[in-house]
């Protein structure tokens, strides 16, 4: 009797813990938030490196998100998006001139399709990247850039 | 006695839940409750480490062609370090090498959901993510 007592209580404990994560989760701020659940597969990649159009497109799929699913809970999707909408390339009325070069017609869904990065990186750095086992995609900027996730990309 | 019928036999059924008997070495209270609930769901009172194990290296149909398997990205053995498609090093499964795992079930649950998806086109079901846990918690 006392023995399922106390394991109730354990029980209802272990329920209580649970029942708090979502609240913890709803204090973070979206720039956290878009810190931690973007970094789980490739690093974060900076708002900055795409237009608000490219954000929304590829926040309104992220369970189709270039082959995998990446789905969010909708109040995590959310802030996340209002983050990189706030932070892209054109936001705050800005238009730097790599986006000038992308008719607005286009929304490009990779930063390494836009023209300035395939000037940067041509054909072969991209084989290069695919053949090496310790880089494997374009796409894993640290591979080869290892101040990417700070930001520097002109160490090598 | 009879005056607590339903304190003793919620008590007893979480008791059972919980799942007591199992794995003193990396018992985990979060982790149990997260396995007492797949429990609950499957209505089942254990899972097979065995089925997990299978279920875990198989290759599977109806997802993605990149990814047919959880060994893809959790490799053969999970007690290893994993690699994501863009190269992200992945901490290992094996709760031995990994007393953090599964021990946050809104974590589980998001990551259940993606990689079945990813993997079998299709959500597992709390039969198999039981058996998983139990799998790469024996390990
Ligand atoms: C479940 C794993 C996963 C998660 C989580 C994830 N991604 Fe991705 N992401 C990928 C994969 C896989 C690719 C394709 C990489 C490749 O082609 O090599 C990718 C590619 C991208 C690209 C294009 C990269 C390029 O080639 O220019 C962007 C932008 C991107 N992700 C943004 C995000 C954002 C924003 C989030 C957070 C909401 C996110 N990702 C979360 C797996 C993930
Ligand atoms: C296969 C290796 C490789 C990968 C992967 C890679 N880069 Fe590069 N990147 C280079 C090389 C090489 C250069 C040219 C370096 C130079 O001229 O200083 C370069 C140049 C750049 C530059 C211009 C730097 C400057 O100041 O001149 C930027 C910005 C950049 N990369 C961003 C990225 C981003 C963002 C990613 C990931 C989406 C990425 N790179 C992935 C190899 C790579
Ligand atoms: C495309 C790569 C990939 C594939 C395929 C994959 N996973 Fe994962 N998995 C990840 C990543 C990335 C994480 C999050 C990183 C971490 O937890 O260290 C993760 C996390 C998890 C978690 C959460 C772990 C925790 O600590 O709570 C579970 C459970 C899981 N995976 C199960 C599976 C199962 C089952 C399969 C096969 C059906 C599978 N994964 C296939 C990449 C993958």
């Amino acid at each position: 009797m006392r023995r399922h007592i106390i394991t109730t209580i354990l029980a209802l404990a272990a329920v209580g813990t649970m029942a708090m994560q979502p609240a913890q989760a709803a204090s973070k701020s979206p720039g956290t938030m878009f810190a931690e659940e973007c970094s789980a597969c490739h690093m974060a990649f900076d708002p900055g490196f795409l237009p608000k159009r490219s954000w929304r497109a590829i926040m309104g799929n992220l369970s189709n998100h270039f082959g995998e699913d990446a789905s969010l809970d909708d109040q995590t999707r959310n802030a996340i998006e209002r983050y990189l909408l706030s932070n892209a390339a054109d936001a705050n009325g800005r238009n730097p001139y790599w986006l000038r070069r992308i008719p607005t017609s286009q929304t490009p869904l990779r930063i390494t399709e836009l023209p300035w990065f395939t000037n940067e990186h041509g054909a072969r750095a991209r084989a290069w990247a695919k053949s090496n086992p310790k880089i494997g995609s374009i796409s894993n900027c640290q591979g080869c850039h290892r101040g990417a996730a700070r930001g520097v990309f002109d160490d090598d | 006695m009879k005056l607590f019928p339903n304190l003793i036999l919620s008590g007893t059924l979480l008791a059972v839940a919980l799942g007591a008997p199992i794995q003193p070495a990396q018992a985990d209270p979060a982790r149990d409750a997260i396995i007492a609930q797949f429990k609950a769901q499957a209505g089942v009172s254990s899972f097979s480490a065995a089925r997990g194990k299978k279920f875990f290296h198989a290759k599977h149909a109806g997802g993605k062609p990149e990814t047919p398997s959880c060994t893809t990205c959790h490799t053969n053995d999970p007690r290893n370090f994993g690699k994501t498609r863009v190269g992200k090093v992945i901490d290992p499964m094996a709760v031995s090498r990994n007393p953090q795992r599964f021990t946050d079930p809104k974590k589980v649950a998001k990551w259940f959901r993606r990689n079945c998806k990813t993997v079998l086109g299709r959500e597992c079901t709390a039969q198999e993510k039981g058996d998983i846990l139990t799998y790469l918690s024996s390990i």
